[in-house]
């Protein structure tokens, strides 16, 4: 992965008459990397996409592609293609027209389309299935063509809108990782877009997560899910326990806020916050520790009583009443058997929890 | 035979006298019903077909079998020239109104513009106005245009197959318009995107996308402009000129005098290419 940018945006806003969909925003993609955005439906991630395509032009700012101001440049005459969420296959056409169709345009000669046609299909791994129509072929093959379609152009950018949107689980699951070792072969750089926070975990180098329309968090997925940088993004990758209060101090690394019952929690607070904050904390369900009561709290803990407790088989999920307003979502990994049931915890036992102040984070809006 | 389904509420009602699923009466009235219909559209037609084989030189019995009458037919220079005419006329009208019906329809559905409402309404008035009206209309224009004419050329010009054909190029329009737009709004217009993107630009979007794929639409357009100008009667006779007679025109100049076999005959024939050219669109859409 080198240092050059592939795409930039610049302060890029576009309108839909009075809607915002994607408003000021800044980013730089770099080549070789496999880039997601990630956000609810209507952040704005299909927007920027189609902008990069061409599609929509920017309401303002700019669009550059390795350095290349693209401002009015229609999509035919820009070096990215894309996947599209339908896959939009052409149906009059075989598998092999439709691969070829990008080539033909940019008038290859004949032998050096058929050469790369039957390369782009053994890379997709669809030898065989030239000749069939594209209602001929299963979700996954479909999508598949639309890859190779795509690929064959030698793009200098991927884009791919959701493209494992209409696959049935399984299946996706296996095109997340053959996608990814597909990016790591041709090295192109893609730019994927996805409302699945696991699947831009899964198979990103970089996230960019969107929410109406605004850019919150760029970072690779181990920053986005450890470091959010805002409630919107702790909440929306992966699940977390959220607890509203005020910032009344700090005690060395760490921002003490205290809530309005007067529990005090501990944790890394973003950027340097003042007294008297309104701030969220928020530790995720895995960070956080379960004890036998002994006596005594040990720094940290709270003492409560267990709730419900769900077996979901790698782990297991447990809630704790820690007061009559609020309660902790803790889980546990099963690296034991949690058959035996005096050794695990049941409804109504006293426990104490504890929230490590490194693993939970103190964060404004 | 018609089965009817157990839940309907009149075979709900006699079940008690027949057994679910079976016949009933409200099944055996709508056989018989149907049966009546059918019979109703196709009995004359099916006689006419049959008349125009028959010896008997009135057409109205069975005398035996004979090709006389299509031999005469063939033989006759007037119903010839009539029937040359037809065909050209619906020739060039059907590819003159689809080529423009076409562009039109593309315009109306792609595109938002001042005056597109009002277009809308006034592109299917030609369907709604009685063809008489728009008959007397055309002959009127026609008149007004051949004055003009005369005035700044001194050319006389008289009513000939060009003015019908323009005629019908006017009635036709309409039609194609209606069912090449059905075929676009079906058509997905994420495929001209895809085609953009792997850089199309819009000359080859189009005829190497959504042409083929609303090439049905606009083959049904064509056909029903085709059949329309076949058998037009009431624009064909105004604005026709002297010599220039076409098929539908001159059956009825030769009814007004004698229903003979011999327009059994070409009624026949007409209805056989009809039928062939309704086939040929179901051949041509199944194959894509």
């Amino acid at each position: 992965m080198s240092d050059s940018i592939a795409i930039e945006l610049r302060d890029v806003v576009k309108r839909f008459g009075d809607v915002v969909a994607v408003d000021h925003v800044n980013l730089q993609i770099r080549d070789g990397e496999f880039f997601s955005m990630l956000g609810p439906s209507g952040c704005g991630k299909t927007s920027t996409l189609r902008m990069i395509a061409g599609f929509e032009l920017p309401t303002a700012g700019s669009i550059l592609i390795h350095g290349r101001e693209m401002g009015i440049t229609p999509p035919h005459m820009r070096p990215v293609n894309t996947v599209f969420q339908s896959y939009a296959l052409f149906p009059h056409m075989t598998v092999a027209q439709n691969i070829a169709f990008g080539l033909e345009m940019r008038k290859t000669p004949k032998d050096e389309i058929a050469r790369r046609v039957k390369e782009a299909l053994e890379l997709v791994r669809l030898s065989g299935l030239e000749e069939r129509r594209p209602r001929q072929l299963s979700g996954g093959q479909q999508q598949r063509v639309a890859l190779a379609r795509a690929l064959v152009n030698h793009p200098e950018v991927l884009l791919l809108d959701e493209p494992l949107g209409a696959l049935d689980q399984k299946l996706r699951k296996e095109m997340q990782l053959e996608l990814k070792s597909l990016q790591a072969r041709v090295g192109i750089t893609f730019v994927f877009v996805t409302h699945d926070q696991e699947e831009a975990l899964t198979m990103s180098d970089r996230i960019a997560v969107m929410n109406k329309g605004k850019l919150l968090q760029v970072g690779t997925p181990t920053e986005i899910y450890e470091r959010p940088n805002c409630r919107f993004v702790a909440d929306f990758i992966g699940e977390t326990n959220f607890i509203d209060g005020v910032v009344i101090g700090r005690d060395g690394n760490y921002t003490v806020l205290e809530t309005p019952e007067g529990l005090r929690f501990r944790g890394l607070a973003v950027r340097p916050l003042s007294d008297g904050t309104q701030v969220t904390y928020s530790i995720r369900p895995e960070k956080v520790r379960l004890l036998a009561p002994n006596g005594e709290l040990p720094p940290n803990g709270l003492a409560g009583t267990v709730m419900t407790v769900n077996y979901i088989g790698s782990d297991t999920r447990i809630t704790v009443r820690i007061n009559d307003r609020r309660t902790i979502d803790v889980w546990e990994q099963n690296t034991r058997s949690t058959l035996d049931r005096d050794e695990y915890w049941q409804p109504g036992e006293a426990a104490v929890i504890v929230c490590p102040p490194d693993n939970a984070l103190v964060l404004s809006e | 035979m018609i089965k009817t389904a157990p839940a309907t509420t009149a075979s709900a009602r006699i079940r008690g006298a027949f057994s679910e699923g079976r016949l009933t009466w409200s099944g055996l009235s709508l056989t018989v019903f149907s049966i009546l219909v059918y019979l109703f559209l196709y009995v004359p037609i099916v006689i006419l077909v049959i008349f125009s084989f028959t010896r008997d030189e009135f057409g109205v019995r069975w005398t035996g079998f004979t090709f006389d009458w299509y031999i005469r037919l063939f033989n006759n220079p007037r119903m010839m020239g009539a029937a040359w005419n037809t065909l050209v006329v619906a020739t060039v009208s059907t590819i003159v109104s689809t080529i423009i019906g076409t562009m039109l329809a593309m315009a109306m559905e792609r595109y938002r513009f001042r005056g597109r409402n009002a277009m809308e309404g006034l592109i299917y008035l030609p369907i709604v106005v009685p063809e008489i009206v728009m008959a007397v209309a055309l002959l009127a224009f026609s008149a007004i245009i051949f004055d003009v004419i005369r005035m700044v050329t001194g050319e006389v010009l008289r009513r000939n197959l060009a003015t019908v054909t323009i005629g019908h190029i006017a009635f036709s329009i309409s039609f194609v318009v209606v069912v090449v737009r059905t075929s676009l709004k079906n058509f997905d217009r994420r495929l001209e995107e895809a085609a953009a993107d792997l850089g199309a630009d819009s000359w080859n979007i189009f005829w190497r996308i959504t042409f083929p794929l609303i090439l049905p639409g606009i083959i049904g357009g064509a056909l029903l402009a085709f059949t329309l100008s076949l058998d037009d009667f009431i624009i064909s006779l105004f604005l026709s000129g002297p010599g220039t007679s076409l098929l539908p025109v001159e059956v009825y100049n030769r009814v007004r005098r004698a229903i003979t076999p011999e327009i059994n005959a070409i009624s026949t024939l007409m209805l056989l290419l009809s039928m062939a050219l309704v086939a040929l669109s179901q051949l041509l859409q199944r194959r894509r």
